[in-house]
C-alpha cells in the first residue's frame, strides 16, 4: 500500500504526537478527578486550569469564559438551545445561514417544533454574509444570530466584526461556529463582539471527543446537561483532562509559519487543479477563504466517483456530490452560492494541514486529470464531450 | 461501505463506451439527481449479442451499469428483460440501500434501449 495522501483535514485531522505525548501523563499518573481535593485531583484541577487560560487567550478572552464540552457538536447545540431556552421572554426568533453546519441547521429545525422561529440568511456567490441583509432580517423577537466563521466547505471567512457590529446595535446574542477556522484566522472576542464561540480539538491537531463554547460573562444562557458544579454550573460532567489537555496543547503548537506554509501548498493546489478544462473553483480567493480549504466542481462528472478513483491511488477526499448523502441532494452550502444540481453533483473538496507535504499536492496533480478525463469519457452527457474536452482530448 | 465486487466494476467497466451503429440506445436519469446511464445494444436473431453503457454517477451507479450489461449480454430480449434491480444488486454482493435506486435505473436503461429497437424494427 503507497503511503496515502491525507486531503480531508476539514473532516479530521492527525493528532501531533507531541500533543499526545502532552496527554500521555493525564491517563494513568495524573489520573485525579478535577472536583477531588486531594493531591491527585488537584494536579488534575491544575491541569485544566492551565488549559482554560490558553485557550482564553487564544481568542481574548477571560478564562471564565471557556466552557469544556465534548466537541463541535456539543458546543454549537449548548450555544443555540442554551440561549433560545433563557431568553425566551426576550423572543423567539433566531437568524442563521444557508450556510451553516448540521450541529446548527439540525438544532435550529428541532427549535422550531418547540415554538422558536428561524430565518436563514442567503449568502453570494462566494458564501458571503451581508451585514445590511442580516440588519433586515432583525426583528424585535430577534434573540440570536448564528454565523459559521470559516465555512467547512468552500472555506470563506466571514466578516465577523461587521456582523458583530450589527448585533451590539440591535442587542442580539451573536455566536459564530469557529470549528475550522479556530487557530487558522483570527478569533478575537472583543473586537469581534462574539458572545459566544464554538471551537473544537480534533480540526486542529488535538484529540477527538473534546471542545468549548466560549461564553461571554453575563450572557444568559442554560445548560444543556444537569449534574455537578463542573463548568462554573454550565455543563456537569467530570472533565476530561486528557483530551482538554491534548486541545491546549494544540492550541500552543499553532503558528503563523504553518499557516503561511499550507496558504502556498493551497494556492499550489488551486492553480494546478483549475488547469484542468471545465473546472470551477467553489468559494473566494485569497485572505478571505481558510488557508487548508479547497474546493472544486467539474462539468460532467460526479463527485463520489472521483472520490473513488482517488481512494484507490491513496488519495483521501471528499464531495458535495448528492450521491454521498443519505437524502440524495447535494451540499446545501454549495446551492446557497448559486450552483447548479450538476455543478454541485461534480464538487471535490481537498484540505490541506500542517501535515501535509508538497508530495501529496503531487501525488493530486498527477493523480487528478486522467481521473476527471476518464470520468468524462465513461460520462453520455453531450455537452461535456463537446463544449470543455478539446478536440482529440 | 461498498462492497468488493462493487469496487470492482467500478474500478475495472468491461462495458464502458459508445457504440457504433447500436440497434437500441436507451438513455434515463437526469443530471440534477446525479446519475444518468446510457446503454448501447446490439441484437442479432433477438439475442443480444453486444452491449455498452456510458455513466455519469457515483461509484454504485457506474458498478451497477456495468453488472447490467453483464448478465443480460447473450440472452433473448425478452430474458433480458426479466432481469430484476434486485439480481443486479444481489451481484455486485452488498448494494447499499440508499444506492439501490442505481439498479432500477441501469435497468430501466436497458428497457429503453431494448424499447427502441424495437421500435426501429417494427418501420
Amino acid at each position: 500500500m503507497p503511503k496515502v495522501a491525507y486531503l480531508d483535514n476539514a473532516a479530521s485531522t492527525k493528532t501531533d504526537p507531541k500533543v499526545v505525548e502532552a496527554m500521555l501523563p493525564y491517563f494513568n499518573e495524573k489520573y485525579g478527578n478535577a472536583s477531588s481535593l486531594h493531591s491527585k485531583g488537584l494536579e488534575a484541577k491544575e491541569a485544566l486550569d492551565r488549559a482554560r487560560k490558553t485557550i482564553a487567550k487564544s481568542i481574548n478572552a477571560k478564562s471564565e469564559e471557556i466552557i469544556f464540552t465534548s466537541g463541535g457538536t456539543e458546543s454549537d447545540n449548548f450555544a443555540i438551545k442554551g440561549i433560545a431556552f433563557a431568553n425566551k421572554q426576550m423572543g423567539n426568533h433566531i437568524i442563521t445561514t444557508s450556510i451553516e453546519h448540521k450541529a446548527i441547521l439540525n438544532t435550529c429545525k428541532w427549535l422550531e417544533t418547540q415554538g422558536f422561529e428561524t430565518t436563514m440568511l442567503p449568502v453570494d456567490n462566494e458564501g458571503f454574509v451581508s451585514p445590511e441583509e442580516l440588519e433586515k432580517a432583525i426583528t424585535d423577537k430577534t434573540i440570536l444570530l448564528s454565523v459559521i466563521h470559516g465555512n467547512s466547505e468552500i472555506g470563506t471567512i466571514q466578516d465577523l466584526q461587521a456582523l458583530g457590529e450589527v448585533c451590539k446595535k440591535h442587542k442580539v446574542y451573536f455566536h459564530t461556529d469557529a470549528c475550522q477556522s479556530y487557530t487558522k484566522a483570527g478569533i478575537d472576542v472583543k473586537k469581534q463582539n462574539l458572545d459566544l464561540v464554538t471551537i473544537n480539538s480534533h480540526k486542529i491537531h488535538g484529540p477527538k471527543g473534546v471542545g468549548a463554547l466560549y461564553v461571554k460573562q453575563g450572557v444568559k444562557i442554560t445548560p444543556l446537561f444537569h449534574g455537578g458544579d463542573h463548568e462554573f454550573k454550565l455543563r456537569a460532567g467530570t472533565e476530561n483532562i486528557p483530551g482538554i489537555v491534548g486541545f491546549a496543547e494544540a492550541v500552543k503548537l499553532a503558528s503563523k509559519k504553518d499557516i503561511e506554509r499550507i496558504t502556498k501548498l493551497r494556492d499550489k493546489l488551486i492553480e494546478g487543479v483549475l488547469k484542468i478544462p471545465g473546472t470551477r473553483l467553489n468559494g473566494p480567493r485569497g485572505e478571505k477563504r481558510l488557508c487548508n480549504n479547497t474546493n472544486f466542481s467539474f462539468m460532467g462528472v460526479e463527485g463520489e466517483s472521483i472520490g473513488g478513483y482517488l481512494n484507490l491511488k491513496s488519495i483521501c477526499s471528499s464531495t458535495g456530490s448528492a450521491c454521498s448523502e443519505a437524502l440524495l441532494e447535494p451540499s446545501k452550502v454549495l446551492m446557497a452560492i448559486g450552483l447548479t444540481h450538476e455543478e454541485a453533483n461534480g464538487s471535490l473538496r481537498l484540505t490541506i494541514s500542517k501535515f501535509t507535504t508538497e508530495e501529496e499536492i503531487e501525488a493530486v496533480l498527477k493523480e487528478l486529470p486522467p481521473i476527471i478525463k476518464k470520468l468524462r469519457r465513461m460520462s453520455p452527457i453531450d455537452k461535456v464531450v463537446k463544449h470543455v474536452l478539446p478536440k482529440n482530448n | 461501505m461498498y462492497s468488493q465486487k462493487i469496487i470492482e466494476h467500478f474500478t475495472k467497466p468491461k462495458y464502458v463506451g459508445e457504440m457504433d451503429n447500436a440497434d437500441g440506445v436507451g438513455q434515463v436519469g437526469n443530471p440534477r439527481c446525479g446519475d444518468v446511464m446510457k446503454i448501447f445494444i446490439k441484437v442479432n436473431n433477438g439475442v443480444i449479442k453486444d452491449i455498452r453503457f456510458q455513466t455519469y454517477g457515483c461509484i454504485a451507479a457506474i458498478a451497477a451499469s456495468d453488472m447490467v450489461c453483464e448478465l443480460v449480454k447473450g440472452k433473448k430480449l425478452d430474458d433480458a428483460l426479466k432481469v430484476t434491480p434486485q439480481d443486479v444488486a444481489s451481484q455486485l454482493g452488498d448494494m447499499p440501500p440508499i444506492k439501490f435506486h442505481c439498479s432500477i435505473l441501469g435497468m430501466s436503461a436497458l428497457k429503453e434501449a431494448v424499447d427502441d429497437y424495437r421500435k426501429k424494427s417494427e418501420k
